[in-house]
């Protein structure tokens, strides 16, 4: 397996296994964020406690899910980066954090919006809330010091170990609503007995979060293209590349 | 279709405001991420370019002045 995969350390094998993937993500998710919009604002039935206003799931859960899987790809792509000290991992992480930090601010504002006509309130300092709000942070620093510095090979490094730390954050996120009181609600469809959504709402919000994946996944994407890009501008296949206006 | 009109629809029981705003405020975000990585796409791709044609350059005023 090892002798398979260590091709794609080099730069421009990652890049054309970029190219390859691009399409699929793109088209999955063009098709499910227009089917998953249509179908949760238009034909799911309306909640009978909260109206139309919980129709905001359909955004706030899948952009928060996200928020937390982009996270520990990035963090994976850290330790990948941190121990076999693989170049494309460090740009990886880089890539990722943006995105991660756009599905992260999603969930917050959605959230916002969704907590002033029900509890009251756009914010408080709830557990979920707060810990959900340190990950915005967290993404953002990763970011912020891998720009702080001038040597990228010390901005990656310490890029890495800030997302590696990061992730005691995620199971505070995930178990906040069990370990504190919390006005957030508990889970609603990773419970391991059954599901406590109806399938008429299930199925809306399945596709919503398949749709933000792979927008996660298309935007992450070009994002390293333009990252491994950078670094080998000097390169001969970079050269050639860009001259046959690719 | 859960509602009968374009009016209803907007309204969202009353709740118009805050559906729309995570909406619309989610589509901005998505979009905005998705067109400045384009973005940068093609400006790194300028720069390159631009970088070769100024190698070009220097590598004929070099050419012009050993004869």
């Amino acid at each position: 397996m090892w002798k398979w995969l260590h091709p794609y350390a080099k730069a421009e094998r990652a890049y054309q296994l970029c190219n390859t993937l691009m399409p699929y993500f793109a088209v999955i998710t063009v098709v499910c964020l227009t089917v998953g919009w249509v179908w949760g604002l238009a034909y799911a039935p309306a909640d009978y406690q909260q109206k139309d206003s919980y129709r905001i799931i359909f955004i706030h859960v899948p952009s928060a899910i996200l928020s937390m899987g982009a996270y520990s790809s990035m963090a994976i792509a850290a330790i990948i980066a941190l121990v076999w000290q693989i170049r494309n991992a460090e740009l990886a992480v880089i890539s990722i954090a943006p995105v991660g930090a756009a599905m992260t601010a999603i969930a917050l504002i959605t959230g916002a919006a969704w907590g002033k006509p029900m509890w009251g309130a756009w914010w408080v300092w709830d557990a979920r809330l707060t810990s959900e709000l340190i990950l915005l942070f967290l993404y953002l620093g990763v970011l912020s010091l891998y720009h702080a510095f001038e040597d990228k090979k010390s901005a990656g490094r310490a890029a890495c170990i800030l997302a590696v730390v990061g992730v005691i954050n995620l199971p505070i996120i995930h178990f906040s609503v069990e370990w504190w009181n919390t006005l957030h609600q508990g889970a609603t469809i990773t419970k391991f007995d059954t599901s406590a959504i109806d399938s008429s709402m299930l199925w809306p919000l399945l596709i919503n979060i398949i749709a933000f994946a792979g927008f996660v996944g298309v935007v992450t994407l070009i994002r390293l293209k333009n990252e491994i890009l950078q670094c080998e501008r000097h390169r001969p296949w970079v050269r050639e590349l860009v001259g046959r206006g690719e | 279709m859960q509602f009968d009109s374009l009016n209803e629809f907007l309204a969202m029981g009353g709740y118009g405001f805050y559906v729309w705003l995570s909406f619309g405020s989610c589509a901005a975000i998505l979009l905005a991420l998705f067109v400045s990585s384009l973005r940068d796409a093609s400006k790194l791709r300028n720069e390159v370019r631009a970088q070769m044609k100024r190698e070009e350059r220097i590598k004929k005023a070099k050419q012009q002045e050993q004869v």
